[in-house]
């Protein structure tokens, strides 16, 4: 049977799971980052048994109880899509895939929901401790749920620890600690959950700044603001370190989608970072056109970012559309490196790949054997650039390289001005005076917002950055998705964004009705 | 109503539309739809990788 692709269903279905996804990452990370906190001011409680730090943590749990309850389930919708609109994709990694969303599907059924129940209806029922005991183990659960998914994303990103079988055409895992360890895993669940801490952070800041301009509950704001600014300074800062360990890690196994993030078209050796910068809105690979019709760089920082040395080639999108370079990460003699193909080459090493699955799938429906092992090894050997054989053209594998440049400079320009705000906010709060600080308060509340933009936009950095890949290399967007018709795509999209507005509508009402109540029973003790 | 009370309302309504609605009716599992056995489904998915080439 041969399916017909309706194109526009590609560009629908990519738009469903960026609009679902962005929806279900305004909930997640105040999940993850204000578990914690709340567990941290509930360990406060407990060892100085002040009856105010109870009030605190029941305060914030309840914040933290709206939004979890808002957010539960948005993510299972984004597993449906992908048994519906890209079923090829969940075939072919279905093996992979299939381990780290079982065991968060586990870990998060059985950790999380059991001790949020005892955290949520526990007081008084069990002992201090054993309550505290299930405040932590919540926020370890749910940010060990977590874990798997950016384990099963980052597999996405440089797909490792697995073998593709012709028989079943899905990549089978043949290394479970290859995948789970990968340093694209590592660094991208750390720099995620770190955010996370980060968006945690502001929020408890921005609300209790807007208790100290109403003067209300003036005891309660500053204890919240005492702990969330030292968690959010450690966070922070770690955030930015993990950050710094995510692009070196795509320097090296995602080489464009750096380039993007730069707008680097013409490589060089010793690169510098542009701090800030207008790109060339009508650039194209190739034209020789200056990138940027403004930039402000920091010489060699990129080079130093990127392969740690101040000298290193970074390849910029023409460098890896036409190759012959070599990489600077490979630890090998200079005589002995290998140049780094082309695009060109690539789609027929891809088209090699195809075409050994074809003769494989003929050969052993005949029953050639022979011909059936020839063509395995030939599928083997082009395996690593299969996705290659099904692009058209070598400017294909240039993802958009505006929205991935714009996004990542304002994620770093929000990340640095995130340290400086924790900084200050530490500063007048240890000199006993930022509750008279009026312009700071004001900035505490409106920096709410610049966490879950800094968030979102680095997951478009993520997931932008490595178009037109699904898989790395392997699948391709075109050859991912599912032969259905692009209307019922359209459909679901608009149900999605009628439905998941109505339930961010519903949690900020519920949430600020909250806060506008306050804490029971005191605060300004 | 109570916060409690109503984030309950809020989570079964959500799920139910999840679960029941989308599920059935919008998001139907396209290989298990329309193929039994996985042998069946693997012959598929390697014909499509091979014919969108």
């Amino acid at each position: 049977m041969i399916d017909q692709i309706d194109l526009s269903m590609v560009d629908w279905a990519r738009a469903q799971f960026a609009l679902t996804a962005i929806y279900h990452w305004l909930f997640v990370p105040l999940t993850l980052g204000l578990s914690f906190i709340v567990a941290i001011m509930e360990t406060v409680y407990v060892r100085t048994g002040n009856p105010e730090w109870k009030k605190i943590t029941k305060f914030w749990m309840i914040l933290f109880g709206i939004n979890f309850a808002i957010g539960i389930a948005t993510g299972i919708i984004l597993e449906f899509q992908f048994g519906t609109n890209w079923s090829n994709y969940s075939w072919f990694v279905g093996d992979i895939f299939g381990a780290p969303l079982a065991i968060e599907g586990i870990m998060a059924f059985f950790l999380e929901s059991t001790f949020i129940a005892i955290m949520f209806f526990g007081w008084n029922k069990v002992s201090k401790g054993f309550h505290l005991v299930a405040s932590w183990l919540t926020a370890i659960g749910a940010n060990l749920s977590a874990l798997w998914i950016l384990v099963a994303n980052a597999w996405m990103q440089h797909p490792v620890g697995m073998e593709f079988n012709p028989d079943t055409a899905r990549n089978e895992m043949i290394n479970f600690w290859e995948v789970l360890f990968s340093p694209m895993a590592v660094n991208k669940f750390l720099h995620t959950i770190s955010n996370g801490y980060v968006i945690a952070s502001l929020f408890v800041i921005g609300i209790s700044a807007w208790f100290l301009l109403n003067k209300r509950h003036v005891l309660t704001a500053k204890r919240s603001i005492l702990v969330a600014s030292i968690f959010g300074i450690i966070t922070s800062v770690f955030l930015a370190f993990t950050g710094d360990g995510s692009a070196y890690t795509i320097a090296q196994k995602q080489p464009m989608k750096l380039a993007a993030m730069e707008g680097l078209y013409e490589g060089r050796a010793g690169a510098g970072l542009v701090a800030f910068g207008i790109l060339e809105p009508s650039k194209k690979p190739g034209d020789g056109k200056d990138p940027y019709l403004f930039k402000i760089e920091v010489p060699r920082l990129l080079s130093i970012l990127g392969y740690r040395n101040a000298n290193a080639f970074v390849p910029g999108v023409d460098n890896i559309i036409n190759g012959g370079y070599t990489p600077w990460f490979e630890n090998i003699p200079e005589e002995e490196k290998e140049m780094t193909y082309s695009v060109a080459q690539k789609i027929e090493k891809g088209k090699l790949a195809i075409s050994a699955l074809r003769d494989y799938k003929t050969a052993s429906k005949a029953g050639d054997t022979v011909l059936a092992k020839i063509s395995d090894q030939k599928l083997k050997e082009n395996f690593s650039y299969f996705g290659y054989g099904y692009l058209s053209r070598p400017e294909s594998v240039v993802p958009n390289v505006q929205l991935t440049f714009y996004s990542f400079h304002l994620m770093v320009m929000l990340g640095m001005y995130f340290i400086l705000f924790f900084i200050v906010v530490l500063y007048f709060l240890n000199k006993g005076t930022v509750e008279k600080q009026r312009w700071l308060l004001w900035i505490a509340l409106w920096t709410i917002p610049l966490g879950y933009l800094a968030s979102q936009a680095g997951w478009i950095v993520a997931e932008v950055g490595r178009q037109p890949w699904v898989i790395q290399d392997l699948l391709p967007t075109i050859a991912a998705v599912s032969a259905i018709e692009s209307a019922s795509v359209k459909t679901t999209f608009w149900i999605f964004a009628a439905l998941f507005t109505t339930l961010l509508i519903a949690e900020v009402m519920i949430m600020v009705r909250q806060i506008k109540t306050g804490p029971k029973d005191g605060g300004n003790k | 109503m109570t916060v409690g009370r109503k984030l309950w309302v809020i989570i079964l309504i959500k799920l139910f539309i999840i679960f029941f609605v989308l599920k059935i009716f919008f998001f139907p599992n396209f290989l298990e739809s329309r193929f039994q056995s996985d042998t069946e489904k693997s012959d598929y998915v390697k014909e499509q990788l091979i014919l969108r080439e």
